[in-house]
Formats: structure tokens, sequence, C-alpha cells
């Protein structure tokens, strides 16, 4: 999810993030937005994303973060996976509906 | 897969950098904050209500940043870490322990390492020189077997070849030639050598070797023919010598009482080519003709240079070789010797050239010590082994004392890979500290090592500084030992359920079966493994007193003056008056009772041989010849059998005499008189005829050991394990062309130090401007015994030491018995055993772990004896006297190492012990 935000959005800061976050999720999902930088984290260790340090909106020092090729890559493998997932339930589901 | 790789390696990254990831994420999340608040104070809400929203929002900041912290540390780093710093503690409580396990592994390490700096020093190492990995060594294929003239050591070309080679070759970009020899410094009077190279112009260019100051020497110096031309020192040389003066440029050197001079000095650290060889000073090729020591010889038959080159960048060494095979019969015709008989010329024209990398440059020493080395590594590799037993067997030890440390942790809920973990990280540290005292030491005994092979005159040259290599096989052995002492200690200690041990008056996990069965092992290894080198020591050392105690043919203790006339006015035809005449000015000096001419002192490892014509039929086998004057059987002591020696009867003029030994006479004149035969020498024509007049007694020539050179089985049996050369010595004074440097050997009264000042002023007096260098019988015997030596010394010392492990390794392993049973030794005593019994009932336990320990050696060293075969004199690899003696040995030192526990054990007072 954090992928595809930064792949759509381009390059965020993790205020940007947990904005647009709460706004796709309309309020559905309410999380403390600190959990997003454990998750930013992990995704750097991977090489998903990079961060650097740049200027905010409001003219403040903050971290933006950007989708890598690798995070890309990682992206279409997982949009892929679940798409098939996806797919396969709802067949499923279909399947049950009409027995 | 590959994802989790990468997010290992930036893991340790931030790991590496976790304050500043830290300070990132902080500023990170006051920024976020500071944004949240923003946005609550834009809709409206009062600042300090903003700010309580905003953190609500956001959470608990401190647990995300512990959260980010925690993921990027990594867990068993930080766990080696707090185990080393513990283990460092734990060590610095028992300094005493940890100073003798350190000493010990670093002995150990130490030994392993000298030896592998050597045989990195002269196998391994690339030669100090630019793109070493180009150099590409020429050589006659089968080192040129039957080359017929007079060689040089080191020598496998002759100039015309060089230059037939250098003409006639397409692979090589530029290829350079040397030769190696000796020039005397000093201007008169007696001798002063240095190390002398030959180059061709382009040896330094090709090579890539710069000159420190002054110039290097080029082509152009290098012309056919040039007058005196400059001369270029090492940089040793000219530290030692000069002091390392810059003025010496310009300045002039005398080389064999002639001026050369010096043009420039080479960059530090250049010895040459040859691995174990260095140089002082070198010269062009073309300075050779002007120092030769003899004139006469055909150039075609000399052989004295060595060639070595770079091959064209598109050429590989394989097609380099073809090549080189392929103008072999041109380069070989073309430069066959005119005075060559016509089989001799058949063979030379079959000779192939060949073309190896060498990187590591060419080296005698290399060959000469392989063995010895690889002889020496795997002894020291069995005492490292024997170390590691010992040092396992105390660290089991240790962990019987912390049993109770180690139970109460796993009982707590440490797992037992943590508690092995930690006891390996203590292992690791004073295998680590160990290490470093080897490296210290490995420096200091290989440089022992290498002094004990230069004595003699051998003037061997090694570069010993460490490389990479070295500290590699050191990390090596480093990490091997900690496993071999430290894990089987740390597995037995952690096995047992700890209940048991914490039990009041329980005994801790190391005294069950298992250690006890794993310190009577560790011993049984001892005594096998010092078993080995034991008899590898007897053997050695047995080989060295069978070459003490030859039989030579002489008395070794005579002074061996060699003089020079080539700087005299004693002209050729004259030389042979006048060596008559300095020999008998020489028995007037005051404490020389008999001296004499000779072309060969015996064991100098100069050699003249060849074949004979025995009634007009070519005889198989090598004769070796000298010419010596009258005195000589008398100075050396060998005794004359049947006939005479030389006297004035053998003039010029009068028929060519011959003394032989007894091996000539009993292969070519079995069953006859010798006295009064004849034999042709079987060179080309004119063959003068040599009429027998003496038979002396057999005496050694080229070796102490003389094995005969080339096929010995075309003779029969008996013979070919005679240990004496087939020998004719010929009249000195009969020689037609005699060369300008003879050797005169003396029996002396007063010790050769206070003769050779006299000599000198004698010599002098005669042929005023001779050169004279003196040495002695003994010294060159020394020299050609130094690799048995080494061999009986280093194997002598790595024997008692592997004994002394060995017992001590009996007597902990004994005591600790003694202790573990003083219950039952006390109920036993208080039954009535006597204390005799007891000690032999402990004696009896230490002959078990023996004698489950000496077939194993007896195995191993007769496995590994016959490796070193080549090595012996004398004796067999089997040899029974050795096995007996080192099993004695073994035998005397276990029953000492545990007799003071038995002794012990028989004075335990039994209410003492049943008290308990």
């Amino acid at each position: 999810m954090l992928l595809k935000t930064l792949e759509t959005m381009g390059p965020l800061h993790g205020y940007g993030i947990a904005r647009r976050i709460e706004q796709m999720s309309d309020d559905a999902l309410k999380l403390n937005e600190g959990t997003v930088y454990a998750s930013l984290m992990r995704l750097l260790q991977r090489r998903w994303i990079s961060a650097s340090w740049g200027a905010s909106e409001n003219n403040r020092k903050a971290r933006f973060y950007t989708i890598t090729k690798f995070g890309r890559r990682q992206l279409t493998r997982e949009t892929k996976n679940w798409d098939r997932i996806a797919g396969v339930m709802a067949r499923l589901l279909r399947a049950a509906a009409r027995s | 897969m590959w994802a989790r790789f990468v997010a290992l390696v930036s893991r340790l990254r931030f790991a590496l950098s976790r304050r500043r990831v830290d300070e990132d994420a902080r500023r990170e999340f006051e920024a976020h904050l500071e944004l949240l608040v923003d946005r609550y104070i834009r809709r409206g809400m009062a600042p300090e209500e903003a700010h309580v929203a905003a953190r609500r929002q956001f959470g608990n900041a401190l647990s995300v940043r512990e959260e980010i912290y925690e993921m990027n540390t990594l867990p068993f780093l930080d766990t080696i870490w707090q185990d080393l710093r513990y283990g460092i503690r734990i060590l610095r409580k028992n300094p005493t322990f940890s100073l003798v396990v350190i000493l010990t592994l670093a002995l150990g390490t130490g030994a392993n390492a000298a030896i592998f700096q050597l045989v990195n020093a002269l196998r391994l190492r690339s030669l100090p020189v630019e793109q070493p990995h180009e150099l590409v060594s020429i050589r006659i294929d089968q080192h040129g077997k039957g080359r017929v003239g007079r060689g040089f050591p080191g020598g496998v070309f002759t100039e015309p070849l060089w230059q037939e080679i250098r003409s006639q070759q397409q692979a090589f970009s530029s290829l350079f030639a040397w030769g190696v020899t000796q020039w005397d410094l000093s201007p008169e009077g007696e001798v002063a050598l240095a190390r002398g190279l030959y180059v061709s112009g382009r040896f330094f260019d090709v090579l890539g070797v710069h000159a420190h100051i002054g110039r290097m020497l080029t082509e152009a110096d290098d012309p056919k023919g040039c007058g005196s031309p400059g001369a270029v020192l090492s940089h040793d040389f000219w530290q030692v010598w000069y002091g390392g003066n810059p003025g010496v440029i310009g300045q002039s050197i005398m080389l064999d009482r002639r001026r050369f001079d010096v043009i420039g000095v080479a960059q530090p650290g250049f010895f040459g080519v040859e691995v174990g060889r260095t140089f002082d000073v070198a010269l062009p090729l073309c300075a050779e003709p002007l120092l030769r020591s003899q004139q006469g010889w055909d150039r075609a038959a000399v052989w004295w240079l060595d060639i070595m080159g770079r091959l064209k960048p598109d050429w590989t060494v394989e097609r380099a070789q073809a090549h080189v095979a392929a103008v072999s019969p041109a380069v070989f015709q073309a430069t066959v010797s005119p005075g060559y008989k016509a089989d001799w010329a058949k063979n030379y024209t079959s000779f192939t050239l060949t073309a190896r990398p060498a990187p590591t440059g060419v080296s005698n020493l290399r060959t000469a010590y392989a063995t010895q080395l690889w002889a020496l590594l795997g002894a020291t590799g069995l005492v490292l082994l024997l170390t590691c037993a010992n040092l396992a067997n105390l660290m089991l030890a240790r962990a019987t004392a912390r049993g109770r440390e180690i139970a109460v942790r796993l009982a707590i809920g440490a797992s037992r890979r943590r508690v092995v973990g930690q006891m390996l990280s203590e292992s690791a540290l004073l295998a680590g500290f160990g290490a470093l005292g080897g490296l210290l030491l490995a420096r200091w005994i290989s440089q022992t090592l290498i002094m004990f092979l230069d004595a003699g005159g051998n003037r061997i040259f090694v570069d010993l500084t460490p490389d990479w290599r070295v500290f590699a096989f050191i990390a090596i052995v480093a990490v091997l030992a900690c496993v071999l002492f430290g894990l089987s200690p740390a597995l037995t200690a952690t096995r047992r359920d700890p209940a048991t041990t914490l039990q009041p008056g329980g005994r801790s996990s190391t005294d069950g079966h298992d250690a006890v069965a794993l310190r009577r092992g560790l011993v049984v290894v001892q005594v096998a493994l010092s078993m080995v080198l034991v008899v590898g020591a007897l053997l050695f050392g047995r080989t060295l007193r069978n070459l003490g105690s030859v039989e030579l043919g002489f008395d070794p203790d005579v002074v061996v003056a060699a003089v020079d006339l080539r700087r005299t006015n004693v002209q050729p035809e004259a030389r042979t008056q006048a060596f008559a005449d300095i020999v008998a000015r020489l028995h007037q000096v005051p404490g020389v009772r008999h001296a004499a001419q000779t072309l060969i002192v015996p064991l100098s490892g100069a050699d003249w041989n060849g074949q004979i014509v025995k009634g007009g039929a070519a005889q198989n086998g090598d004769v070796h010849f000298n010419a010596v004057g009258g005195n000589y059987f008398r100075v050396m002591g060998t005794p004359l059998l049947v006939g005479r020696t030389f006297d004035g009867r053998d003039r010029p003029d009068a028929p060519r005499a011959a003394i032989v030994n007894e091996t000539f006479a009993r292969r070519y004149f079995p069953n006859t008189d010798p006295i009064g035969q004849t034999f042709q020498m079987d060179v080309a024509p004119p063959q003068a005829t040599y009429h027998i007049v003496g038979l002396v007694r057999d005496a050694k020539y080229l070796q102490v050991r003389e094995e005969r050179t080339g096929p010995a089985t075309r003779f029969s049996a008996t013979e070919s394990s005679a240990t004496f050369l087939p020998m004719a010595y010929l009249a000195v004074s009969q020689g037609t062309t005699p060369p300008p440097d003879f050797r005169i050997v003396l029996r002396a009264d007063v010790p050769s130090a206070a003769l050779t000042r006299a000599l000198t002023r004698a010599i002098s007096e005669v042929a005023p401007g001779a050169a004279v260098s003196y040495d002695a019988v003994s010294n060159y015997i020394e020299t050609l015994l130094v690799p048995e030596r080494l061999m009986a010394w280093l194997s002598g010392f790595f024997g008692v030491l592997a004994m002394l492990i060995a017992s001590i390794g009996l007597y902990g392993v004994m005591s600790y018995m003694v202790t573990r049973r003083r219950v039952e030794i006390g109920v036993r005593m208080a039954l009535g055993a006597e204390p005799r019994r007891i000690i032999r009932m402990v004696l009896a336990e230490s002959g078990v772990l023996l004698a489950a320990g000496v077939p194993i050696g007896v195995g191993l060293a007769i496995a590994a004896s016959r490796y070193a075969a080549s090595l012996l004199y004398g004796l067999t690899p089997l040899d029974p006297t050795s096995l007996v003696l080192a099993i004695g040995a073994l035998g005397v030192v276990c029953v000492l190492a545990a007799w003071f526990p038995a002794r012990r054990a028989s004075r335990l007072g039994p209410t003492v012990a049943l008290r308990e």
C-alpha cells in the first residue's frame, strides 16, 4: 500500500503519506501515524524505497521517500499476486453463490 | 532470498550508523508533529489542544523510535560483543591461566607461521618487480641432460645460445639474461667477495626496476666488447658498504682488481630474480670477458646464463612454449661447440627449449629445501594439534570448575547455544591473542632459521616481510585452533541436566562419563602425536649422526688457500712453476706441516667428470677427476695403498701418470693389478694416455652422502650401494693449460686464523698481486650438512616439546582422576590396601592411555616417515631402533608424569578422604 502510494504520488514525506492513507481509506483505517515510519524503515532496508532530506510545503526540513527500481518491480509482482488471489477468490465465491 | 540478503546488508549499514538513523527519525517525527499541529490550528483548535490532538494522532513516538532502532540491530553481533567483553573479564580474572594458554598458542602458531613464512617467501610470493605475472622463464627441457662443458651454478644457457634465442624468437616483446658470479672487492692481498650479477642491457628495464639514485644499466651499456662499463649497486649493498652516501655515483669500485664506475643504485627491495639469493653489484654481460677466470674455454660450452622475458600482448605461455620448441633445432644447430665430439653434438642438437610462467622468479633453494620445508610444516602442524589437545583438556578442567555457573545459566533459561557461544568466544579471544603473539614470534623464528641455513658460507637471502598470505595463514590457524580446543569442552560442559549439577554435593556436568572419556581420549591423541614427532626427531638425529661419523677417506681438518694469479705478471706458461714455487715457499711458513696443490678440493662443490676409454672402448659411467700435487695424499691423510704418488718423475714431457682410487680400480680393472694399466679420457682427440702409477683409498668427492649421479643400475648391485665415486687423480705438473686459479691444501699445527696472514705474506712474496682467500674442508662439510642439521635440531626441538606437552596433559588427567576417586582410594586404603598398590593402580591407568596411544602413534609415524625417506641416511624409514627408543622415551616420560599424582594418591589419609 505504501509502495502504491509512493508510485502514484511521487516523492512524499511521512506526513504526506499519512494524509494520503487517511484520505484513501476515508478514515476507515485509523492508525497511529507514527507506525508508518516503522513500515517505511522496513521498505528502506529492502531498498524498495529511498529517502532524502528536503524542504516541505511549509518550508520545514522533511524526509522524502521515493520508490526505487526494486520497489517498482516488487510492486508489480505483488499487484499481480494480489490480482491472482483476488481472481481466484472471486471465482470461488461466485461458484459458491451459484450452488 | 535476495531481498533478505539486501535487507541484511542495509541492516548492517544502518546498524553501524545507528545513532544517526535514530537522530533522523527524531527530527522526522518532530516535523510530522508540527505539520499535524499546524493542521489542527488551521481547523481552529487552540495551540495547546492542537498539540495534544497531534500527539494522539501520531501515537507513541518513543516506542516507534525504539522499534526502528531495534530493527536496525543485528542481535548476533550484539551478543558476540557482549560475550567478548565478558570473556575479557573472565580472562583477566585468571591472568596466569590466560597467560599460559596464550603463550602456548603463540608458540604453536608462531612455529607454524614461521615455517609457512619461509614456504611463502620461497614458493608463493611474486617477485617485487612490475607485472610479475607476465614474466616467463626459458629453460631447456629435461634440464638439458648431458650438457658438456664448464657449468656455473644456476647456469642454463651459453652466451651463443642467448644471442641465438634472442634473435630467433618472436614470442617475447622483451628478453633478458643474467649470470650469477662473485667478485673480489679488495684491491690487494686477501679476497673480500661480493655477490655479482652479469645482466643483459635490458634487464632492469624489462623488470621495471628503477634507480634509487643515478641510473640503471640500459641496452646502450651492453654492446659487444664494451670497455669498462658502469656498475649498478643493490640498495642493501649501498647502505652497508657506502653508508647510503649519494656521492657514490661516479666513484669507482674494484671488482676482481679492476676499476668500474658506479652509475646507479637500484630501488630498495630489489634482489634480482632468484629467490634465496641477492646481489651486491651488477655489471652488463659485455664485462664478462674482462673478468673471466679461465680463457681458452669455447664460449659455446660455458653454461652460465639464465633467460627470462615478457610475452607479447596477445601471446599465451602455451603458444610461446610451442614457439620456442619450434625454433629449438635451429637455435641448437647454430651453436654447437666446435670442440664437441659427434655424440655430444648429437645430444646437444636434440635439446628442446621450453617456456614456463615465472612470476615467483627462479630458485635453487626452492627445490633444495622443498621436502624439508613440507616436513617441517607437517611437524609444526602436529605440534599445534598437540597444543590444542592439551588446551582442550585445560578448558575442560575450567569448565568443570565453572560447572555450577553454567548450570545456573542453563537453569534460568539460557539456551545451550548461547552458553556454548559464550564459552567459544572466550576460546576465540585466547586464540586471537595467541595468534598475535605467534605473529611476533614467527618473524623471530624464521629469521633464526634463515641464519641457520645461512651458516657455512651459503649466503642465503630471503625477504621475510609478512604479506597477506602470512596473515591469512595465521588467521586460519587461529580459527582452527579455537574450534579445536574450544568446541568440544564447551559442548561437553553444557550437555548435562542442570538439575543434577545443582543438587548439593552434586557433581558438575564435566564430571560425567562423557567428559572423562573425552579427557582420556585427548591424552591418547597427545601420546600418539608426540610419538610421531619423537620418532621423526630420532630418525633425523640418527641421520645426522650417521653422516657425521661417515668414513670420508680423508681427515677434514685441512686449510684451503685459493690463489688467483690473474692480476699478477705471471705468464700462463709460467703458472705451473709459479704454483710449485708457492707450495715450496708455504712449506717454510712456521706451523705448516704439509702443503699441496690441487685443482679441486673435495666437498667444495666443484666437479670435473667425464668418461674414459680403456683398450679402445669407451666405458660406461662417469669418472671424476682431479689434478693434484705430489703431497696431496699426505695432506689429506688419504692412504696410498699400492704404487707411488706423483713426484719429480712426472715432468710435462714424461708419460702421463694417474693415481686411481679403489672404486675406479674395482670397476675398470677388476681382478687385476691396476698399476701399470692405461686409459684415455673420452674427449675430442688427441686423447692422452694415462699410466696408472698408484692406488689410493676411496675418499668422498662431491657429497658426504655420495650417491651416484646418473644411472647406477648399469653396475652390479654391490657397487651401486657403494658410497664412493670412481676417481682418477692426474698430476698438476703435467697439466697443459694450467688455469690461473688453483687451490692449495695445507695441514698445519697452528689454528688457521693465526696462519692466514703469514700465508698471504708468503704467497705475495712469490707472486705479488695474487688474490688469496681461505677456507677449510671442515667448513665445506658443515655447509653440506646444513639441511640435515636443520632437520635434526628442529625435529629434536619439536620432539622434546611434544613429549613435554603430552606429559603435562597426562599429569593433568591423572591428577584429576586421583582427586575424583579420592573417596574410593580412601576406602581401599581403609580396607588395607598398601600405598604401593595404590601407586601401581594409578600407574596402570596411565599405562592404559600410553598403550592406547603408542600403536596409533607408531602407525602414524610409519605412514609419515615414508615421505621423509629421501632425507634419511644410513637407516630405513622403519628404523626399529628409532621406534623402540621413541616408545621407551615416551614410556619414561609418562611414568614420570603419572608418578606424582600416584604418590599423592598413596599418601591420602583414609580418614581425610572418607570424611568428605
